[in-house]
């Protein structure tokens, strides 16, 4: 949470250094434009939640539940025939189901980076994202989760995941890295809440004041009983989960402290979670599956599908909010520049994986991937290296950068690619393996893929509650960050400098 | 009046009340603080508070998550109903490391959050500060800082002056 300040303690020997050298002031673009004050900001992002609901909300919200169906529809068919619902078929027994965990996995992964990485590296600009993208990550991890816990099989068993005596008094086994999974993700999914929800304590107290406020003035002539009614039932909600925080000096020494403890342990726990995710495969001895490359790897392509995710969502929430001064052009380019990282990453991997699989000398190893590419999957491999190696390159350009609506449909190809990249992952190493007389082909069923498109729908649903019910973006950090919360005071212009 | 909880008074901007809240300080106040809608940097320092006691509780549940992420395994795998699993051994500190490492920061976290809560004394939903309507626009930009009555120094005359001479406006009592 905290950003440097210059040290107004300077010796007397060093002031007159700089008067005499006269350094030039560093042009930063500032994290929120226009000379916005405080009251600017709270009000803007307080009144998505306290205004009336708007009409694309509700369209929104129903095309979501209806997307949403597809996936209860998916799940009950399975349950009630069994897994073979789906188009696992010996030897591909990870269809889509491992798929779409990795996929929903990776795309939180971006917003624990935000929340927690980017605060221990004291990077301004992710406070006006990180609340969205928080709330990303919680949804992302309830859909990922769907997956595994329907595939195996019977469902209403899947408490067995964890360390509870059951009747048959057999314990988890701890060898497997599946089982690792289950402790990694529920960790990850918790501590998720945990930090998201702490971070939002003062801007939910924010939101009690507020609808204090008006109720204490009254004003509701011409808005009707139902504005007041829902002031009224604000005033509750809000104060429930705000605990009562009353923005003491007291109380934001310890919730710094706090805070920025969580961002130390979210970052080795997001870390560790697409590791362990990895190990799902790699410590397999499946051809293709089995290097070491595999977490490293997997951490970037998770940060990369993240960050594509993250604008796929805030580009089009900033066009309808108005929020071009909370979310500047240095965010986007900013978000632009990890996909690009993270994307170059990707594509090093891919290559690299190649050189091993000739250098290592092993005959299966090269042939799962020679297969990959030039075998019967050859067109998932292309969408994969197109959409995550050569889409991501062109974030190299300021004008690509600064096109928008280019930005949003790059970042939909990264979804796409990343999706693809854990389809070949998968299904590529399963499908040719060891002995060519048990070779098959994966097609999805029908059954998979309404569950899968569903689960755009559940995400979709979520995002728009948290849109509409609580505030999206961090109210406090996103002060903090401007020059007028400089307690030393800010030089240059009296408001729109950033120091 | 009923009895007085004590005197609120605003600062302009983040400079006056920080350097107010120096003052504060300096002039031997105990049971006070400082209120903004946003932290402000260095402000413990100027409000004479120590570090942090939330640290302490992170350890306890760091080490409480350890601890347990090993014995389940242990227990489990080893000592309860040992399962031979591809000649691997039953224990080991090596393949739990995963367990216990996600339980340890499991742990920590709610530790960390918990620890908040405690250290902060929250939840307490009702405080008479609430009844001020120039405490509630704290939220917007209002910055506040409040001397309670049950301060050793505490006078309703002296400190009201003295709050306005360290650049204090609408001053205020709140009763308990």
């Amino acid at each position: 949470m905290a950003t440097t300040t210059q040290d107004s303690s300077m010796d007397a020997t060093q002031a007159a250094l700089l008067a005499k050298v006269q350094p030039a002031e560093l042009q930063e673009q500032p994290l929120v434009t226009n000379n916005r004050d405080f009251n600017w900001v709270t009000d803007k992002i307080c009144r998505i939640v306290e205004t009336k609901t708007p009409t694309w909300w509700w369209i929104c919200m129903a095309v979501a539940l209806m997307t949403a169906s597809f996936t209860g529809l998916g799940l009950l068919w399975l349950v009630s025939s069994g897994v073979g619902v789906w188009g696992l078929a010996n030897p591909i027994n990870w269809g889509w189901a491992i798929v779409n965990f990795v996929f929903w996995i990776g795309i939180g992964h971006a917003g624990t980076l935000i929340s927690a990485v980017l605060c221990l590296l004291k990077q301004g600009w992710r406070t006006s994202i990180n609340r969205a993208a928080e709330a990303m990550t919680i949804f992302a991890v309830v859909c990922a989760g769907i997956f595994p816990l329907f595939h195996v099989g019977r469902v209403w068993f899947g408490w067995w995941l964890f360390p509870i005596p059951n009747s048959n008094g057999i314990w988890p086994q701890f060898r497997s890295p599946l089982e690792w999974d289950v402790f990694a993700v529920s960790t990850y999914g918790t501590v998720s809440v945990l930090f998201w929800y702490m971070g939002m304590i003062p801007d939910l107290s924010v939101l009690r004041d507020r609808a204090v406020q008006r109720l204490k003035k009254n004003a509701y002539e011409g808005a009707g009983a139902l504005a007041k009614g829902m002031d009224i039932f604000r005033k509750n909600f809000y104060a429930v989960f705000a605990m009562g925080w009353r923005n003491a000096g007291n109380h934001w020494r310890n919730y710094e402290m706090a805070y920025l403890i969580l961002a130390g342990i979210s970052t080795p726990l997001v870390l560790s979670v697409h590791t362990i995710v990895s190990f799902d495969f790699a410590l397999a001895v499946l051809p293709g599956w089995h290097t070491t490359i595999f977490p490293p790897y997997f951490v970037a392509g998770a940060i990369f599908s993240g960050f594509g995710m993250v604008l796929t969502l805030m580009l089009p929430l900033r066009a309808l909010y108005g929020m071009h001064d909370l979310i500047t052009q240095r965010h986007i380019d900013n978000m632009c520049k990890i996909c690009l990282g993270t994307g170059s990453i990707v594509g090093y991997a891919y290559i690299m994986e190649f050189f091993i699989a000739w250098y290592g000398a092993n005959p299966y190893e090269s042939f799962a991937f020679i297969n990959r590419a030039f075998g019967q999957y050859w067109w998932a491999y292309v969408m994969m290296f197109s959409c995550n190696v050569f889409t991501p390159q062109l974030f190299w350009f300021k004008k690509v950068r600064e096109n928008w609506a280019l930005v949003w449909i790059m970042s939909i190809f990264i979804n796409v690619g990343m999706w693809f990249e854990r389809f070949v992952i998968t299904v590529t190493s399963l499908a040719n393996d060891f002995m060519p007389s048990s070779w098959g082909y994966y097609s999805p069923t029908m059954v998979d893929i309404l569950t899968f498109f569903g689960t755009f729908g559940l995400f979709s649903v979520l995002f728009l509650l948290f849109l509409r019910f609580l505030p999206l973006m961090p109210i406090a950090e996103v002060k903090f960050v401007m020059p007028a919360a400089d307690p030393h005071g800010h030089h240059g212009d009296a408001k729109g400098d950033h120091h | 009046m009923s009895e007085s909880y004590g005197i609120i008074a605003s600062f302009p901007d983040t400079p006056a009340f920080f350097h107010a809240a120096e003052k504060v300080r300096d002039a031997g106040y105990k049971k006070w603080d400082t209120y903004s809608s946003f932290p402000v940097h260095g402000m413990p320092a100027a409000q004479g508070q120590p570090r942090s006691k939330v640290p302490v509780f992170t350890f306890c549940g760091g080490v409480s998550g350890f601890t347990l992420g090993m014995t389940i395994v242990w227990f489990m795998n080893a000592f309860n109903y040992p399962l031979i699993v591809g000649g691997q051994p039953f224990f080991s500190p090596v393949f739990p490391f995963p367990i216990m490492y996600e339980l340890t920061i499991l742990l920590s976290a709610f530790g960390t959050l918990g620890g908040m809560f405690i250290t902060n004394l929250l939840p307490q939903h009702y405080n008479p500060l609430f009844n001020s309507e120039k405490f509630l626009e704290v939220s917007g930009d209002r910055l506040v800082i409040a001397i309670e009555a049950r301060d050793g120094q505490y006078d309703p005359v002296a400190t009201r002056r003295f709050l306005e001479e360290i650049g204090g406006t609408d001053i205020e009592e709140v009763s308990a």
